[in-house]
């Protein structure tokens, strides 16, 4: 968070203050562009937050089937869980590289956090499809839709957010590190440190209270 | 190969929606080949449809919801007929399975695709002018939200003849919303459009927040921003805190819909009541997203046409945090009777209740702004002035619903309905119907005739009370919401004074589109030279009418809350400043064209054509990825080029 020095504020303000803050007139580029994903953030959060309080209403309601100390594998989450914390330390040596205009190195803790991420999405599709063959899927109770979905949304996001990772670095290849791409890397590993906390939440809510 | 979709899908048999199909297909034909006609496309797609700029997208957004507004309207004289004749023996004209699409296509054509638009619309032309600014935060994200909003009207109104709606109601309570009891697309038509729409909302809701807080003229601090800034911050808070919450519910019907899940089926384990709760936490704040930016217009109005700062300022804004915060704290009052025990009824029929402290302090505020003010009733201020009264009196019976005995009793009746369209129509329609007239001469360089602008008032306003007064009675005498047919002929006389009431609030509708009409005419006669016609208070009247795309050659440097009535009062403007280059975003098509996909893949999942709804879903993201590989989004205008647009539109400040 400390890039300010890359990206100075626009000529037409000439107060130092020029942070969007009080009287100081227009924020810079890089402060409206990081503070507005913040807010998209915590859109992305509420959302998040209905559908645990969905979970918490129906994990009771396993209508005879499965319950979750019946499914649920620890030592498998818990692999899971290293791989995406250690993916959001990556991402952070990555966007200090990026910082100090360190491509090499930016490309190695890129290609390591995606790794990582897809590490975490192939350990959780694997347990879903071997929940379904158990014959613990979606439609079998609201306990189980509601897990499908709260832990399926997040490995949506986690997919996107490989995606975009792919997507960024390859803007960085054609543009290099300029105040534009670190803008939008910016963006991506504030992202992707959301996902952890949102993780924190699953293992702890999900996991960890349903074992 | 094409899902659900067949020859069955369009109604033969029922020549109704066949019919007002039939013409709305006519009127959109004859007006894309007059366009073509006239050569009009070129235009159109530089200036209106690939435009990030604010003011611009403020103007569309408005259109859309006005021409919504008379589909909307179209639906309610319909229902207003059906139960105005459908008495005793007589069954009426729409039988029950379309009287029960129309309620529902109503309900949510007027919230989503009428008051939203209207206000978003006002939002975006006059929050970035009132903060002093060139555009808002993110201009191609703006396009974006206008055009995924259209999508879903679009989408909505496609369910006239291709399929049908649901029948559900505009909430789509479960279990009647589930596969087992609507087994047809009409929920799916529901969920598709408000989950698309919903995130143009969503993003215009980030967009806001980002701009407000982050971007405001120098000197500009937070009590120094006009109250309409204030409300549609407020507003925009609520947008990113409710409207995700609305994702979610409606992700999980869908879900429940599509892939036989059971989050609030019947059966194995789900649970209606969540839908209901999660609806509702959406819900209340959102009606509060709709009334506070009319607050804020009614605000600006009062001040401005009272000759007087707004009193109270402060207080102004402190009421509208306090509403913003507890307008997350009251939802369960629409469901009072789910069972949830007395101490979670009485927690929140006092939350409900203190709600109307605050925005009693805003009626004082309005009225004391008025006081030994010097008041020009023009068409703004008596929409203003006829809020005040009407609004006051809708609150009131929302005070009385939101004790929970009386709840109880009234609950699900015409009393509801006459309440909430007491606030909606006399709040929040009233505030877009004046901040229409009140910012067209900024938007377009001449004024509204003022005279077929009050007879619309007239209308609206004695329209409103003939329409709504006979349902609150009616609703004490025990009648229920959404009859189509009604049992008890001592109902109808009352009934038929409604229908009167909405006849004459169509004539108000007529009174606006010949106030438009006139207005264009004789628009030679009634330019505004000065940008300032009604002698306003903040910085929007400082530009030229219309502003340039820049907005303003010189950022404005505040000083004063009522910043422009300061500077024509000390008469501090420099004689011609030096300009400098300005950086206006380029156009963008990223926003239509995505929209444009949007559509496909939001039709395809309706009639589970999944193959197109999968190529709709790509081409979209990849319009997304291609718009997100640009560097240079700014195109400049040179210092030389400004002081020349500058001159040319001499914007006269009084000395």
């Amino acid at each position: 968070m400390t890039i300010a020095a890359i990206d100075r504020a626009p000529t037409e303000v000439p107060t130092e203050l020029a942070r969007g803050r009080g009287g100081g007139g227009p924020a810079s580029k890089r402060v409206v562009v990081a503070y507005g994903f913040w807010i998209f953030i915590l859109s992305d959060m509420v959302m998040f937050s209905a559908l645990f309080a969905a979970y918490a209403v129906l994990r009771g309601n396993t209508a005879g089937g499965p319950t979750g100390a019946e499914l649920f594998d620890l030592h498998r989450v818990f692999i899971e869980t290293i791989c995406l914390l250690l993916s959001s330390y990556t991402c952070g040596l990555g966007a200090l590289s990026a910082e100090r205009r360190q491509p090499a190195r930016f490309f190695t803790f890129a290609v390591l956090t995606f790794v990582l991420g897809a590490a975490f999405l192939f350990i959780e599709v694997s347990e879903f499809a071997h929940m379904v063959e158990k014959g613990a899927g979606p439609s079998r109770s609201g306990f189980l839709s509601a897990f499908f979905t709260l832990v399926g949304t997040h490995g949506i996001h986690v997919a996107s957010g490989l995606i975009a990772l792919i997507y960024l670095m390859a803007q960085v290849i054609a543009k290099g590190l300029q105040a534009a791409t670190l803008r939008r890397l910016l963006c991506w590993s504030l992202f992707w440190h959301a996902l952890d906390i949102v993780w924190v939440g699953v293992f702890t809510l999900v996991y960890l209270m349903g074992d | 190969m094409l899902g659900r979709l067949s020859w069955a899908a369009i109604p033969f048999n029922e020549p109704l929606p066949l019919l007002s199909g039939a013409v709305v297909g006519i009127v959109i034909l004859a007006v894309l080949v007059a366009v073509t006609a006239k050569g009009w496309w070129p235009y159109l797609w530089r200036e209106w449809l690939t435009s990030v700029d604010h003011k611009r997208i403020g103007v569309m957004y408005v259109t859309l919801g006005l021409v919504m507004l008379l589909r909307g309207f179209s639906d309610a004289i319909m229902m207003r007929t059906q139960q105005a004749i459908a008495v005793g023996s007589a069954q009426g004209y729409l039988p029950p399975p379309h009287y029960d699409q129309v309620f529902s296509a109503h309900g949510t054509i007027m919230i989503f695709f009428v008051a939203m638009p209207l206000v978003i619309g006002l939002m975006n032309f006059a929050v970035p002018l009132q903060l002093g600014v060139r555009d808002v935060a993110f201009p191609v994200l703006n396009s974006v939200s206008l055009w995924l909003t259209a999508t879903g009207a679009l989408l909505i109104n496609l369910s006239l003849v291709i399929g049908n709606f649901a029948r559900t109601g505009w909430m789509g309570y479960p279990p009647l919303s589930e596969l087992a009891f609507s087994p047809d697309v009409g929920v799916d038509y529901y969920l598709w459009s408000l989950q698309i729409s919903g995130i143009g909302t969503l993003l215009t809701g980030i967009n806001f927040v980002a701009t407000i807080l982050k971007l405001r003229a120098p000197g500009m601090t937070y009590f120094r921003m006009p109250v309409f800034c204030w409300t549609a911050l407020a507003a925009n808070l609520l947008i990113v805190a409710a409207f995700p919450i609305l994702t979610a519910t409606f992700l999980m019907l869908l879900l429940d819909r599509h892939l036989g899940m059971h989050f609030f089926t019947n059966d194995a384990g789900g649970n209606q009541m969540m839908y209901v709760n999660l609806f509702w936490a959406w819900g209340h704040p959102e009606v509060y997203i709709l009334i506070l930016p009319a607050f804020g217009i009614f605000s600006e109005v009062v001040a401005t046409f009272s000759g007087k700062g707004l009193f109270s300022y402060r207080s102004m804004v402190w009421a509208t945090l306090g509403i913003c915060v507890l307008s997350f704290m009251v939802w369960l009052h629409h469901f009072f009777t789910m069972g949830a025990g007395a101490d979670v009824n009485a927690f929140f029929g006092i939350m409900s209740s203190i709600i109307a402290v605050p925005t009693g302090v805003k009626v004082f505020n309005w009225l004391f702004t008025m006081f030994r003010g010097r008041i020009v009733f023009r068409t703004p201020m008596l929409f203003a002035v006829g809020f005040i009264v009407t609004f006051v009196i809708g609150g009131l019976t929302g005070v009385l619903l939101a004790v929970p005995p009386v709840d109880f009793v009234v609950h699900n009746s015409a009393f509801l309905v006459a309440h909430f369209h007491n606030v909606i129509i006399g709040g929040v329609v009233f505030g877009a119907l004046a901040g229409i007239n009140y910012w067209f001469p900024k938007a377009f360089g001449f004024t509204l005739d003022d005279r077929l602008g009050k007879a619309s008032f007239w209308c609206w306003l004695i329209g409103f009370y003939l329409a709504f007064m006979p349902l609150y009675q009616l609703g004490l005498m025990g009648m229920t919401r959404r009859l189509q047919h009604i049992p008890d002929p001592s109902w109808r006389p009352l009934l038929l004074v409604a229908e009167a009431g909405a006849i004459v609030i169509f004539c108000g509708i007529l009174c606006q589109l010949a106030q438009l009409y006139v207005s264009i005419r004789t628009r030679e006669r009634r330019l505004d030279l000065s940008g300032d016609p009604w002698n306003g208070r903040t910085l929007e009247w400082s530009t030229s009418s219309p502003p340039p795309a820049y907005n303003f050659a010189v950022l404005p440097r505040v000083e004063t809350i009522d910043a422009f009535w300061y500077m024509k009062r000390t008469g501090r403007h420099p004689a011609e400043p030096a300009y400098e280059a300005i950086e206006v975003p380029r156009n963008s098509a990223a926003g239509f064209i995505t929209a444009f996909f949007a559509v496909v893949m939001g039709f395809s999942l309706i009639w589970q054509i999944w193959w197109l709804a999968v190529l709709g879903f790509l081409a979209a993201a990849t319009v997304v990825l291609i718009a997100g590989w640009r560097i240079e989004r700014e195109h400049e205008i040179s210092a030389a080029e400004v002081a020349q647009m500058e001159r040319a539109s001499e914007v006269r400040h009084p000395a």
